[in-house]
């Protein structure tokens, strides 16, 4: 048992932080840095520059991209990505419907989408859940009918991230009503341009537009763009959400999120001396330190037990990384409100928007965004499964209760 | 980075789950814990056996050399047994002053015996007033020709009413609470002018109150630098933190493997109380405290060697206050699920609850170590 990494493993990080300095634009670097939103351009553009040197696909098999990296590299380049900060490839194809095609997908899927969604020229998008259809996704209504060599598309999608950058969104629909709720589903790709498709902004809490409602009326989808089998949906999809096992924690994050606080606590004062001295909020950052060692070592373990694992059984502590990881984001998002303090108040969306700024901050330059972020961090519980759900999982498939 | 253990361990891991199943029965304890000592002899000779007590001592002593992923592993195991041994008083603390601090003589005089089973030692460090202060130490020890005269008193030695030898801190120079001044002297508990009162634990174990008037000390047997002694004694408790790390470790899981057996056993209201979400998600959340823990005991093992005193003392603070939350929460909670079969002597869960407490009380509990980390300020998650 040694916790240390080895020579070669910090080598590759020494790599990995090379090349970020290196290429890394500092916009997007500065954007990242002071929690500020970033365009759709920014996201496209930096897949981009990892794609040509290779890594946009880390965690693909070779033959379609992919670097054949241990996972103990792989966790790495992920940790170096949230360090830096740098974003992080574009999930939703990356991490989710790029390995469902290469698992389930057919060739001519595989080779028309696959290399696209490397380097960000397609946009992809989650059509899961529905109004009536959230923990409960099985219970999904949105309806694929097939018509000759289509199908029609009639239903609503809601919560879809980013939709209104999207170029395709990967859908589960039920092709047989009839069937029991998991056995009538599919999972079928669509063309965002496809008429019949009308998206409509969802504002959270703090202002911002991530999510949308999508609907379709109509929508024409050719028959080739099913994904494996009919009524097999579901079974992809479990595969899609029970893959993310050690990205999901953001140990990464949340130690770069700390490095800041301690950085502008130790700038704001407080009476005749910096806020960092004061006991008890040096407490409860040592606290969110401790847990947040705790969870680095225990994605650690995770990942490294990752060479052993046989089967699919997940690892027991590999169920607790959702769970404590979105706790401990959403500490570290208090504890800049606590740094912030009453300069928290102002709303200045403008200020998240690169575009239309050129008014003066209120109050301190990076206080902006820090209740927005708090507000916003709220759906880390909620999104992916909610941390209830996530209970639910654990009891049964873990403790078998 | 690896997890795995080496061959030789996987092996020492066997060999202690064996002898934990066919001794350590609940029964069992309870005789040995009926004992007039408090733990059993014929354990303790076994253990000499099977080289448990020579592990941290080199090959020279009689010893296997091991390391803390060792150490980790034989309290592990003891955590779950709810052993009552001295093996903490005598191997990991008193083992731990010897290797540290005392001389290639006194080494070569007493490791050999500590491995073979003949001598148990004890740390008497706490006083009175002293809480979790090591600096804090009114005991005195003055000069007495090339040797020393002890006097003071000594309370909450874990495993002092039947030790052998005593670790003694004591004050050589300056006032209460300095922290130079401080000497560390080994003694011999029948020598004259040591008094002790010995009685049981909370957690079934036993413990003394030591009273030292005018025990004279040789020169062989001062540990370190008379005078400079309290790094060796932060030293030497940091490793024995992360040694009881791991026993909470140990204990917890059995908590928690007993509370999800009773979920699935135990029928109310016509099914089984594991089907009630409110007890899965209080099973799940004790499941998230266990693993947490369990990553702090691996990091709390891998620092326990770190030569760098300030770096070693954050980590081991850090686990610390992971260990005593967590090993509070699964107690209670182990307790609470079992309904009112957890309260009583008769049922295992109980004991383990009351050792996992008492660990948090030993060497700073949570909050203490939590206010210690924040107040020397450093960044435990520094990349
Ligand atoms: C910011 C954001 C982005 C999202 N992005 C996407 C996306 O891109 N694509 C997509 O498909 N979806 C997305 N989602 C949707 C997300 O997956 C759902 O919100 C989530 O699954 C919960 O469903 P719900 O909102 O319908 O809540 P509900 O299921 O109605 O839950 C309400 C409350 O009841 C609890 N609850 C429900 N069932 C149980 C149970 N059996 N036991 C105990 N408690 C229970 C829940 O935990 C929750 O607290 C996003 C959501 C958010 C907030």
């Amino acid at each position: 048992m040694d916790l240390r990494f080895t020579p070669e493993e910090l080598a590759f990080r020494e790599e990995v932080q090379t090349f970020f300095r290196e290429n890394l634009p500092p916009s997007i670097h500065t954007k990242l840095l002071e929690s500020k939103k970033l365009a759709k351009d920014d996201i496209v553009s930096w897949q981009r520059i990892l794609n040509k040197k290779g890594w946009a696909v880390a965690n693909w098999p070779v033959e379609w991209g992919g670097t054949g990296w241990t996972p103990v590299q792989q966790y790495i380049f992920q940790e170096e990505l949230q360090l830096t900060p740098a974003p992080q490839p574009l999930g939703f194809g990356v991490t989710m419907v790029g390995p469902v095609m290469i698992a389930f997908g057919s060739e001519a899927q595989k080779k028309r989408y696959l290399p696209r969604i490397a380097n960000l020229d397609d946009w992809w998008c989650q059509g899961f859940s529905e109004p009536g259809s959230g923990s409960d996704l099985a219970s999904l209504r949105t309806a694929a009918k097939r018509e000759g060599d289509y199908f029609i598309v009639n239903g609503q999608k809601t919560w879809t991230t980013l939709a209104q950058h999207a170029d395709w969104i990967f859908c589960l629909v039920r092709t047989d009503p009839q069937a029991k709720k998991q056995e009538g589903i599919s999972f079928l790709l669509i063309d965002m341009n496809t008429p019949g498709i009308t998206v409509r902004p969802i504002i959270t809490i703090e202002g911002g537009h991530e999510v949308n409602e999508v609907f379709f009326d109509d929508v024409k989808v050719p028959a080739e763009n099913l994904v494996g089998e009919q009524n097999k949906g579901w079974d992809y999809a479990k595969y899609l959400l029970g893959r993310e096992r050690t990205g999901i924690a953001r140990v990464g994050l949340s130690k770069e999120r700390l490095r800041r606080i301690r950085e502008l606590a130790s700038m704001e004062r407080d009476g005749d001396r910096p806020l960092i001295e004061d006991e008890r909020f040096r407490e409860k950052l040592a606290t969110v330190e401790v847990e947040l060692k705790a969870l680095e070592i225990t994605q650690l373990r995770v990942v490294a037990a990752e060479r052993h694992r046989t089967d699919n059984k997940p690892d027991p502590a590999s169920s607790i990384l959702k769970l404590k990881g979105s706790e401990i984001q959403q500490a570290t998002t208090e504890l800049l409100m606590e740094v912030v303090g009453p300069y928290a108040l102002p709303y200045q969306p403008e200020r998240e928007d690169e575009e239309r700024w050129n008014e003066p901050p209120i109050g301190p330059e990076w206080a902006g965004p820090v209740a927005p972020t708090y507000f916003n961090w709220r759906k880390t519980s909620i999104y992916g499964g909610t941390n209830e759900i996530q209970k639910n999982i654990v009891a049964k498939a873990i403790l078998g209760l | 980075m690896d997890f795995d253990l080496s061959e030789e361990q996987r092996l020492l891991k066997e060999s202690l789950d064996r002898l934990i199943s066919d001794r350590y029965t609940f029964e069992q304890r309870k005789a040995y814990g009926q004992s007039a000592e408090g733990w059993s002899r014929e354990l303790w000779a076994q253990y000499a056996d099977l080289g448990l007590l020579g592990l941290p001592f080199a090959e020279r002593y009689g010893g296997s050399g091991g390391g803390p992923v060792e150490t980790m592993l034989v309290m592990e195991a003891f955590g779950r047994a709810l052993a009552l041994e001295p093996y903490f008083a005598t191997v990991v603390l008193g083992g731990g002053f010897l290797r540290h601090g005392a001389g290639e003589g006194l080494c070569a005089e007493l490791a050999p015996k500590i491995a073979g089973g003949s001598v148990t030692l004890a740390l008497a460090q706490t006083e009175r007033h002293s809480r979790w202060n090591l600096a804090d130490v009114s005991t005195r020890a003055r000069r007495d020709g090339t040797g020393w005269l002890v006097d003071g008193e000594k309370g909450v030695v874990l495993h002092g009413d039947t030790a052998d030898r005593l670790v003694v801190t004591a004050r050589i120079g300056g006032g209460q609470r300095d922290r130079d001044g401080i000497g560390v002297f080994l003694i011999d508990a029948k020598a004259p002018g040591v008094s002790r009162r010995g009685y049981p634990t909370q957690d079934g174990l036993r413990a003394a109150e030591i009273t030292l008037a005018g025990v004279r000390v040789e020169p062989e047997c001062v540990l370190g630098e008379p005078g400079a002694g309290l790094p060796l004694v932060q030293r030497v408790v940091d490793e024995g933190i992360a040694a009881l790390c791991t026993e909470a470790v140990g204990a917890m899981a059995v908590m928690h493997e007993l509370t999800v057996d009773y979920l699935k056993t135990r029928r109310q209201f016509g099914r089984e109380i594991g089907s009630f979400q409110v007890l899965q998600h209080r099973a799940v959340d004790m499941l998230v405290a266990l693993e947490q823990a369990r990553s702090m005991a691996m990091f709390a093992t891998m620092m326990a060697a770190e030569e760098n005193a300030d770096i070693r003392r954050n980590a081991l603070s850090a686990a610390k206050v992971q260990i005593g939350r967590s090993g509070k929460f699964v107690g209670q909670q182990a307790v609470q699920l079992h309904g009112g079969i957890g309260m009583t002597m008769e049922y295992k869960v109980g004991h383990y609850f009351k050792r996992t407490t008492m660990i948090d009380t030993a060497f700073g509990d949570a909050d203490y170590h939590l206010r210690e980390l924040a107040r020397r300020g450093g960044s435990l998650v520094a990349a």
